[in-house]
């Protein structure tokens, strides 16, 4: 179990503690500890059903994940409890894996509304997302995977949040779609500025890993049975389990 | 309908906007013409669109030796205690729009019927769209805010699709809850011919009954029936359409967004399939915002080999992972319901020209801004 016990530098942008959650009646995260610095970008990864979009979904604030212990704070302010919308407001966002489709809302529509109104602006982005000719159809109907990531990410360039969270940005892409949307995602998290100067953070979970090409991410999670049981350098991490699988990693093995 | 035409009619600035939402454009800066009823008195009878004449039904008899027959052919007489009561009516009233072959308008003719303060305003139209014509007509029925008790609407309408014709029939309600509506209307269509027909009512009515029917008689004619409505508590909608498929290639589309706030809306619909080569599709999607009443009834009926029949029927609540889904962009619960609501009754009218739609969606822009 490994626990920060010193006091946290100001930078900490988010910083979870004993975070216990709950689905329904059953517990599937205990006793989560997470720090993610400004400017850092952490990877998390770990078997299926581990519980890595839980915590997502969770840090996010949806109504089916109910925190039974422990804390989420986002830039020193305690968000356990906050609605949805206003962790979005403080600067928190998240690419979902399935987004829900919504009949008779068009793309263009909600961009226009998360941008104030900046139709420019919208056009710009769309457009480099190669999105533009799905401004007018129904959000996600009919979107094929890329498509679907494409206008995930598209999403997030209008909201800007600082605190940017990527559930499996890679997964059903195809090649030239993962470097456009690896790019697109690199530049969210400011990944073009200086170490010193770069303020957006990020948590991304990955399988392949395929986007740490695009990323540069400064620290690797591992997540087994709804716990977090390694820390270290992703890069090292994910040769690991590249090379004998989650079963191998013995700190994933204790149970 | 210029200024001092409505003011004539001492309408407050209240039932002037009640009409523009009704879609009656009081300028006439986009209509080429305008019937214009108030009560059992007609105030305007005009169009400026070449081949498209406008007028009263009185008048048209008069001038018309032929136009008796085109009266009470599609509905009858004595189909209910609405026609008698219109059918015994000392004077008819209401309009006759007669497209003559080959004309088209592109901005609609409006006609607008403002029940005031008379208990029982009754009307009896006929629209007529010759060979190769295309007519596009606005309906904005309404009432003044002030009327009392009871008040009520019975209006025959008949259409005539001609061969090649399109007619698009765009009627938005915005009556009084005291108010009680009893449209009955048929449609004919001829090869070729497309009939549209499009309702929309988002503000408190008493009490509206209707089940329209359009007859495609003619190879490869159309009928598409849309309705958009929600029904505030105290409000009853027995809404239908009916599309008899009578002709090879005849095809039909039955499309309603039905959200209740408490009231009642039954949704009826029946296709009959009398001919092979034929399609048919009936949707009805409902939401129930606040306890009240979804009834849909589907009814796909088909006689021989050869006819498609299909209909999706859903009643449900908004999705909680649609709202949250907007609400991780920023937008607060009360605004991501709103939007999804919005998304909802967004009903795309193929064949619908863009004014037309566009005042659609306005009325239901206007409903969206009070909150739904
Ligand atoms: N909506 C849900 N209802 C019930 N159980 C769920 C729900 N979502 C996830 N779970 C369960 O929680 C566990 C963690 O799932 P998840 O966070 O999706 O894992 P991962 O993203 O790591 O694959 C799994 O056992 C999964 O079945
Ligand atoms: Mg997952």
């Amino acid at each position: 179990m490994v626990r920060l016990l010193y006091t946290l530098p100001d930078e900490t942008m988010l910083n979870i503690e004993d975070l216990h959650v709950k689905i329904g009646d059953r517990e599937v995260l205990h006793d989560v500890n997470l720090q993610i610095r400004e400017g850092e970008t952490h990877v998390l990864m770990g078997p299926n059903g581990s519980g890595k979009s839980t915590l997502l979904m969770t840090i996010m604030g949806f109504a089916n994940y109910t925190v039974t212990n422990g804390k989420i704070s986002f830039n020193d302010r305690d968000i356990t409890h906050l609605p949805i919308h206003e962790r979005a407001k403080l600067g928190m966002g998240m690419m979902f894996q399935r987004p829900p489709t919504i009949s008779g809302l068009k793309l263009g529509k909600l961009l226009v509304a998360t941008s104030g109104n900046n139709t420019e602006e919208v056009a710009e982005y769309a457009k480099n997302m190669h999105m533009d000719r799905f401004l007018e159809r129904d959000i996600n109907k009919g979107f094929s995977g890329g498509e679907i990531k494409r206008s995930e990410v598209l999403q997030l360039m209008v909201q800007k949040p600082d605190f940017v969270m990527l559930d499996e940005p890679e997964s059903g892409v195809d090649l030239e779609n993962i470097s456009l949307i690896g790019a697109a995602i690199g530049n969210l998290l400011e990944k073009g500025s200086h170490l010193m100067k770069r303020k957006k953070s990020g948590l991304v979970i990955t399988h392949t890993g395929y986007i740490l090409d695009y990323l540069d991410a400064d620290k690797g999670h591992v997540m087994c049975d709804g716990e977090i049981r390694c820390h270290g350098n992703p890069r090292e991490i994910l040769k690991d389990i590249k090379a004998r699988g989650y079963k191998e990693c013995l700190e994933c093995r204790q149970n | 309908m210029p200024a001092e035409l409505s003011k004539d009619l001492g309408l407050s600035a209240e039932d002037q906007e009640r009409l523009a939402q009704s879609g009656i454009d009081l300028t006439m800066g986009n209509r080429c013409g305008s019937y214009i009823q108030v009560n059992q008195d007609i105030v305007q009878e005009s169009c400026q669109e070449e081949g498209i004449e406008v007028l009263s039904i009185a008048n048209a008899l008069k001038k018309y030796d032929w136009m008796k027959d085109y009266m009470w052919n599609l509905v009858t007489k004595d189909k209910d205690e609405y026609t008698r009561y219109v059918a015994d009516a000392a004077e008819p009233k209401g309009y006759v729009i007669i497209a003559r072959k080959g004309s088209s308008n592109i901005l609609p003719v409006q006609a607008c019927l403002y029940l005031g303060r008379e208990k029982i305003q009754h009307v009896h139209n006929i629209i007529i769209a010759e060979e190769g014509a295309e007519l596009h007509i606005i309906s904005g029925c309404t009432s003044g805010q002030h009327v009392g008790k009871g008040g009520a609407h019975y209006g025959i309408s008949e259409f005539y699709v001609g061969k090649n014709a399109k007619i698009s029939f765009t009627m938005i309600h915005t009556w009084g809850e005291d108010i009680e509506v009893y449209p009955r209307s048929a449609a004919k269509v001829e090869e070729n011919g497309v009939f549209l027909s499009n309702y929309v009512c988002m503000k408190p009515v008493h009490k509206v009954q209707m089940y329209p029917t359009a007859h495609l008689v003619g190879e490869n004619s159309v009928a598409r029936f849309s309705s958009v409505v929600i029904a505030t508590p105290g409000s009853l909608l027995d809404l239908g359409s009916r599309a008899i498929l009578g002709a090879k290639g005849a095809s039909a589309e039955l499309v309603t967004r039905a959200i209740t706030k408490g009231g009642t809306i039954i949704s009826r619909g029946h296709i009959l399939g009398k001919t092979e080569g034929t399609r048919g599709h009936l949707e009805c999607k409902g939401l129930i915002l606040k306890d009240g009443t979804i009834y849909a009834i589907p009814e796909i009926e088909g006689n021989v080999v050869g006819t498609e029949l299909s209909h999706e029927a859903a009643v449900g609540k908004i999705a909680r992972d649609e709202i949250e889904y907007l609400m991780a962009r920023g937008l607060d619960e009360e605004s991501a319901t709103a939007t999804i609501i919005r998304g909802f009754l967004d009903v795309k009218i193929a064949g619908l020209p863009d004014a037309l739609q566009k005042q659609i969606d306005a009325a239901i822009d206007v409903a969206e801004k009070a909150g739904f």
